[in-house]
């Protein structure tokens, strides 16, 4: 089918590029995870982020961090701790650090800036947490497949794993790309992501299930498709639903909750589509039969009856 | 009849609905800005109220709602403002001995409170404060336990007779013991072997020294950082009791970290001089006549000079227990419990000393404020440790001594005080703080309005699709969201004590979202029968049914996802993952059952009506659909 192929393709595409960007752009994480100095400038004209980088590395601070928040305006630094301060001084080397950056950076452009402010953050998670985290998604994902499993055939585990795999690596993919900050509630974002993707699936699956069991006749691919007809008017309502809330957190949420917005925003479409396009092209392509969903004892009992 | 729920599930019901309603009730009175005072050692009492009352009254501050227990003063004023003022009015009246804390004090209605209705936990980003990262120095405590183990080897040695030819501490998990033969060593090693399970023994010569080797196996390592770290979490808990912050977190971080969130604290400088107060017992035994002037130190006891030995018989950290009490003579005391290891430990030391005296020393680090000028000729406050060590028992051992003793010869002040000390006091290893951060009550509120605002808007527009895309059911749903809300608001407040935090706010709104899907997927299936041509009270009934199992395979598997983040997480993935789990399950209840109570008594047992569903699609063929197919 046409669209299916179209959509494989779409996506593989979609994986290859968030990997290179992720391999050459890596993520901008925040200062959650690596404690430092964070100075806010507000520009008076939009800000080129590759100017500003050229600038800071210019004059010494080469591993700063440029990412945009709220506005193309407005801009945030991230420098990493000075280790030679002591952490008692390290607030207020922020603020000199802050108005030396925002000096610089004057008279370097054209543009009128504003110091916002600049503070010293700590990181909040250490390296053994990411890495715990990591363990955590993964147990995660081994007890979805376990379930399904169970509850369905292990064809349907593989097809909920890619597709969730799909979403992270092309959320993780539009986050690099577009240098969007990736802190905590990026972070919790995308843990929302694997359960919303997941949860669109498996909605999609038991619509195959339930037909594969109950309809006589019809091939996998037909199954399939009537069962994603059947299920489109509520994945795009209950889509649509969750945009509204979204859209509603990332225009009126605040800064703090603009990320976690944009990154959910972006999960949700991309979870739609890979729930109607991902999940079931996988169990497709891995042969699905009729025979992969009977009910064992129970339902071979039942078919001895009918003539 | 169909459609019809019996009498006792609308009951149930509706008696949920009221408990949600109830139990969330408590967060629409803000709280009080209110001052907690209390004292390092001692109790507070009605005695300490006018100095207080008249600071207040010169600095020209309204306050009301005083309270008095025995810990601490709770006083309420009307403005944040006037909450600093008065803070600063206070602690220049009573001096640097009390803790006067900022903090918020429940407006919550008595009889809420008798149900045991509170509010929500606010974390510290939508209500400020200071969060601390602490690191536990785990060296100190392995060495510390060798040198337990370096004061044990050498007391068995001499209780055994066996000559030795020096004992050294090699590293903080190494100890060596030198002897003069091979017989020697193998009898010590026999002695040992039971005692010091812990230990591992291995023997070498070397110059003619016959040398055994002890190390610290990596296990007992590791169960002594456990341990360690566990123990000082619970002695900061205490701590932090005494600031009065109305929801402290004390967290494990790793293998060695301990992450403490004061919400409502502004500051952090007190925060540190209580969360690194160390007070700690030291139990010794005098200095026998004639030791080297090396082996013992001299404190003052009741104005007399006494020698106390520098080998420690017992740590404070041995002590599990210290309560006031008045003994058989009437006579003030702190019975102290040791735990296990502690009593051997104490049984040994005093069944072979009974006669000799025993001292407790009691190790106070203290912080004062010192003032000195930087190189910029500003003054500059730092904060600096010391450490105070006073003998506060000198006493004849009588008999030897088991897992239970008391100090005696106290007055009762001094016991009553003694005793909350100790138990509060004893840090298992010195922390260190490694980062700290203050968020502002002001940024906290912006957060908790921003986040509300949302919560708000987005229920708002989701209702409002709901009501025009499937009419009387969108109703039915509606109704249920806003159960669901105050379900989870009320499970938050009363039920789990969870901390809301701006992503858990997120993930109320998200449950937001998503619980409306279970009704979107009842309703879209009752429409489809409904368009294969089923009558109204049939579709209902096989739209919930049918819909059922796709909705427990749904939550089940993200409920799931919900459990590992939290049991993995920390921070805000853990309130992230609280509240959707909190939401999963509200969901499905006001989603299935809520919903199908309503639409029941709208519609049910009636024959011949049409339904309020919005529009659906007529005459779906029936091969598509499995309603033919039922059983």
């Amino acid at each position: 089918m046409g669209v299916r192929k179209i959509a494989g393709i779409g996506s593989i595409v979609l994986i290859i590029v968030s990997i290179v960007s992720l391999a050459f752009n890596s993520l901008e994480f925040g200062l959650d995870f690596t404690s430092g100095t964070s100075v806010r400038l507000s520009y008076s004209e939009a800000v080129v982020v590759a100017d500003v980088n050229q600038t800071l590395r210019e004059n010494g601070y080469e591993d700063a961090v440029v990412v945009t928040f709220g506005s193309d305006r407005d801009i945030r630094i991230l420098l990493p701790v000075d280790e030679t301060v002591a952490v008692g001084e390290q607030a207020a080397q922020a603020v000199i650090v802050g108005e030396s950056i925002a000096g610089m950076l004057q008279s370097s452009s054209g543009s009128e800036i504003t110091l916002l402010g600049s503070d010293y953050v700590s990181a909040k998670v250490g390296g053994e947490l990411v890495e715990s985290g990591g363990i955590g998604m993964l147990v995660a994902l081994a007890i979805i497949m376990v379930y399904i499993a169970m509850r369905f055939q292990f064809k349907f585990s593989v097809g909920a794993v890619v597709a969730l795999a799909h979403d992270l690596i092309i959320t993780l993919g539009i986050f690099s790309l577009f240098r969007i900050e990736f802190n905590l509630n990026t972070l919790a974002a995308l843990l929302a992501i694997i359960g919303y993707s997941l949860n669109d699936t498996i909605v999609v699956s038991d619509r195959i299930r339930e037909n594969f069991r109950r309809l006589r006749k019809g091939t996998p691919l037909e199954m399939v498709n009537i069962s994603l007809n059947q299920t489109l008017s509520r994945t795009l309502i209950t889509s649509l639903t969750t945009l509204l809330v979204l859209f509603s957190i990332l225009f009126i949420g605040g800064e703090s909750t603009q990320g976690f917005a944009v990154a959910l925003i972006i999960g949700v479409v991309i979870g739609t589509y890979s729930s109607i396009y991902i999940a079931s092209n996988v169990i497709l392509y891995m042969n699905v039969t009729r025979e992969d969903l009977m009910l064992p004892v129970k339902e071979g009992a039942e078919l001895d009856d009918i003539p | 009849m169909l459609n019809k729920y019996p009498a006792w599930k609308n009951i149930l019901i509706l008696i949920v609905v009221i408990l949600g309603f109830l139990y969330s009730l408590p967060n629409l009175y803000p709280d009080d800005p209110a001052l907690q005072i209390s004292h390092e050692l001692t109790e507070l009492s009605q005695g300490d109220m006018p100095v207080i009352t008249s600071a207040l009254e010169a600095a020209e501050v309204d306050f009301f709602g005083e309270e008095i227990d025995t810990e601490s003063i709770r006083i309420r004023l009307n403005t944040l403002d006037d909450q600093l003022r008065a803070k600063t009015a206070i602690e220049d009246a009573l001096g640097e001995s009390y803790i006067v804390a900022l903090n918020l004090a429940p407006t919550t209605p008595g009889w809420l409170q008798a149900i045991g209705a509170g509010k929500m936990n606010l974390g510290l980003d939508l209500q400020g404060g200071v969060h601390f990262l602490m690191e536990v120095d785990m060296d100190a405590a392995i060495i510390r336990r060798m040198e337990d183990n370096l004061s044990n080897v050498r007391t068995i040695l001499r209780e055994q007779r066996i000559r030795s030819r020096g004992l050294n501490l090699m590293s903080n998990s190494h100890l060596e013991v030198r002897f003069a033969n091979d017989e020697d060593r193998s009898q010590a090693r026999s002695e040992m072997v039971t005692i010091f399970p812990e230990l591992q023994m291995q023997s070498r010569e070397a110059e003619g020294v016959f040398i055994l080797d002890m190390r610290m196996t990596p296990a007992t390592a590791l169960q002594i950082q456990t341990d360690t770290l566990q123990a000082n979490r619970t002695t900061l808990l205490n701590r932090v009791d005494t600031l009065g912050v109305s929801e402290p977190t004390v967290q494990q971080q790793g293998s060695d970290r301990i992450v403490v969130e004061l919400p409502g604290m502004q500051d952090p400088a007190q925060a540190i001089r209580i969360l690194q107060r160390i007070a700690t017992l030291e139990i010794h035994l005098e200095s026998e006549l004639g030791a080297s002037s090396l082996s013992y130190e001299t404190y003052d006891y009741e104005g007399i000079p006494v020698n106390v030995d520098n080998s420690v018989v017992l740590q404070g950290d041995s002590i599990s227990n210290a309560v006031y009490q008045l003994d058989q003579n009437s006579q003030p005391s702190v019975v102290l419990s040791l735990d296990a290891q502690g009593g051997n430990q104490m049984n040994r030391a005093t069944r072979d000393n009974v006669g000799r005296r025993m001292d407790i020393l009691l190790i106070e680090t203290k912080s004062r404020t010192i003032t000195s000028i930087n190189e910029d000729g500003e003054e500059v406050e730092d904060i600096e440790f010391y450490e105070e060590k006073e003998l506060i028992m000198h006493a004849t051992i009588q008999q030897a001594l088991g897992r239970q003793f008391s100090i005696t010869g106290l007055t009762p002040r001094e016991a009553s005080d003694l005793a909350p000390l100790i138990r509060s006091g004893s840090l298992a290893a010195p922390m260190t703080i490694v980062e700290q951060s203050v968020i502002g009550p002001s940024m906290g509120q912006e957060n908790l309005d921003q986040g509300l605002l949302g919560v708000q808007v987005a229920s708002g527009l989701v209702v409002l699709f709901m009501l025009f895309y499937y009419r009387t059911f969108g109703m039915a749903a509606n109704a249920a969201l806003i159960m669901n809300i105050l379900m989870i608001v009320a499970v938050m407040s009363s039920i789990i004590p969870a901390t809301l935090t701006l992503p858990g706010i997120v993930g109320i709104v998200l449950t937001v979202g998503m619980a409306v899907d279970a009704n979107v997927l009842i309703f879209t299936r009752i429409r489809e029968e409904l368009g294969a041509g089923a009558p109204p009270q049939q579709a209902i009934d096989a739209g919930y049914n049918r819909a059922f199992t796709t909705i427990i395979d749904a939550n089940l598997t993200t409920f799931l996802v919900a459990a590992v983040l939290y049991t993995i997480g920390t921070g805000p993935v853990r309130g992230f993952a609280i509240t959707l789990m909190i939401g999963i399950i509200t969901s499905m209840f006001t989603a299935i059952i809520g919903t199908r109570a309503i639409v029941n008594l709208i519609y049910g047992g009636k024959s011949g009506k049409t339904l309020s569903i919005g529009s659906y699609r007529k005459n779906i063929k029936q091969d598509d659909l499995n309603i033919a197919a039922g059983k």
